[in-house]
């Protein structure tokens, strides 16, 4: 863990060297993360869930950028995933939808 | 304790490398000592435990969190009024901060801060000590407004009429107020104007405690007295499970704002309607950011609430201090809600690292708020609503056509009622 951990550590301390400022190159990847962790109250840190809702952490893409339309169409029948569908648009579901999609399971 | 070293040098090697090169330099008049720039955080809460985690996790362990908090474990205010209706224990609603300090390395201090010196960036602490900080995050809750309810100043008046509006030993003291209530009893529950933290708890509450009256004690009453002009959250799913399932047993009555309580003779007063006696008051009395912000002058909002920069929860009135919660001023359709203070936390979180690395916070927030309350032992209504940054006017507002109520109460919604404690338990504190 802790060898990995590190790994990790530093290749996004490395990442981070190798973009150069002004701005920063990751700013769509961490307001995709920020927009991501909205979710997880209840679907998990990072889209791993506690049972009784559904895991997002490796969820496909495709399939969660589609289920979302289909909740916001009506298509899909929900609780409340409907009301919330509707308060993302379309470029921010893909967003959210890529942030899950590479999250370990 | 390997691992901490471990990171700590790797972290120690890279900040230095990183501050060289220019590109991640952190803020200069970092707090000296240790091997990152320091955040404190006051309040073990909703917020303040999602705060200390995600600022640990978002930083890559970068970032020294200390957690000021004076109690071992987290209790919730969500699904502790089922506490009251006999379906759930504390036990149920309560998780050990050990977590936080285990896997994501946040230094737990069991200690309350009695000041905050915004100018040298420091917090003392009841037990005498000083804890320096580059970034303070205050998320102290409410506390109550006692002021406005003469009577309760009394001796002991507090310690007999409760609120159990903070989830904790007044949670089991007020279902033993209600098991030792004979039958035929009245059970009179006192809500204050708006704003209070969580607007449908309350209405959650009488239901709670009549469907414990149905099936124990069947003869008795739940009263609602509400200072609001109508139920100030899903009245008309409320207002259908009372119709519903507690017709006889729960009664409303709006425009009922107490002025004054008599725990000795439990009597409530009011402005306008005749006095009131109960077998058991449970008073709420007019709430305000926690007595850490106002004694700080953090509560700029009429000494009440916090105003906070949206973007990254920055108090309005103090440099380097940032606060989250049912403490700050809430931008319009926002609720005083444990989920809205996780959603404030992660949007704090991300903007302390960033601006700890000397980067621009995320322009455009966006999240959400889901808020379930049971009606009965297992079937749920909810409230959500979805808000994101209005740059124009520099505040957070609901996304047009987002959001809405329950169709009706379900036990499929109480299952997932279940499953969003659980998740955001687990996200803020595992």
């Amino acid at each position: 863990m802790t060898f990995h951990h590190n790994l990790r550590l530093a290749a996004t301390l490395i990442t981070l060297l190798a973009s150069t400022s002004p701005g920063w190159a990751q700013t769509d990847a961490l307001a995709a993360r920020s927009m991501a962790a909205s979710c997880a109250n209840c679907h998990g840190t990072n889209g791993v869930a506690a049972p009784g809702m559904v895991a997002l952490a490796g969820y496909d893409k495709a399939g969660l950028v589609k289920a979302m339309a289909d909740f916001k169409s009506g298509a899909r029948p929900a609780t409340v995933m409907h009301q919330l569908a509707k308060g993302y648009s379309d470029a921010q579901i893909e967003a959210i939808a890529g942030y899950f999609a590479a999250q370990k399971k | 304790m390997t691992t901490s070293i471990n990171r700590r040098s790797l972290l120690q090697s890279s900040v230095g490398l990183l501050g060289a090169a220019g590109t991640l330099g952190l803020m200069s008049g970092c707090a000296t000592g240790g091997s990152g720039p320091k955040v404190v955080v006051v309040g073990g809460g909703y917020g303040g435990a999602t705060a200390a985690k995600y600022i640990r996790m978002w930083s890559d362990y970068g970032v020294q969190v200390t957690l000021v908090e004076p109690n071992a474990s987290f209790v919730s205010c969500p699904i502790s009024n089922l506490v009251l209706g006999g379906t759930k224990t504390m036990a149920d609603i309560t998780t050990p901060y050990d977590n936080l300090v285990r896997r994501h390395g946040v230094k737990l201090v069991r200690d309350m801060v009695t000041s905050i010196d915004a100018d040298k960036r420091i917090v003392r602490l009841a037990g005498g000590s000083e804890l320096a900080y580059d970034r303070l995050i205050v998320s102290p809750g409410v506390d109550y407004m006692w002021e406005s309810l003469p009577g309760m100043n009394k001796p002991g008046a507090q310690d007999a009429v409760l609120h159990a509006w903070k989830a904790g030993p007044q949670t089991l003291a007020l279902r033993r107020q209600l098991e030792a209530m004979p039958d035929g009893g009245v059970y009179a529950l006192s809500i204050p104007l708006a704003p209070y933290r969580c607007p449908p708890g309350p209405y959650e509450r009488a239901c709670q405690v009549a469907s414990y009256f149905k099936t124990a004690k069947p003869r008795s009453k739940v009263l609602i007295l509400d200072a609001n002009d109508d139920v100030t959250s899903k009245p008309g799913l409320f207002k259908k499970a009372w119709a519903d399932r507690y017709a006889g047993i729960i009664e409303y009555r709006n425009k009922h704002a107490v002025v004054d309580v008599d725990a000795a003779t439990k009597t409530l007063k009011f402005e306008f309607s005749n006095d009131l006696k109960a077998d058991v008051l449970n008073v709420l009395p007019a709430m305000r950011a926690g007595d850490i912000a106002v004694k700080s002058g953090l509560a700029t909002a009429n000494k009440r609430w916090c105003e906070v920069d949206f973007l990254t929860f920055e108090s309005k009135a103090a440099a380097n201090v940032h606060v989250l919660g049912d403490a700050t001023q809430s931008a319009a359709l926002m609720p005083k809600s444990g989920h809205m203070a996780n959603q404030h936390a992660k949007t704090c979180a991300a903007a302390v690292v960033a601006l700890l690395s000397g980067q621009t916070p995320n322009p455009s927030p966006i999240y959400n708020n889901t808020c379930y309350s049971f009606v009965s032992a297992d079937e749920v209504v909810h409230v959500a609503s979805v808000h994101a940054y209005n740059a124009a006017n520099k505040t957070m507002t609901v996304v047009a056509g987002s959001g809405g109520v329950s169709a009706a109460a379900s036990a499929l919604e109480g299952a997932y009622a279940m499953g969003w404690a659980q998740n955001i338990w687990a996200d803020a504190l595992a």
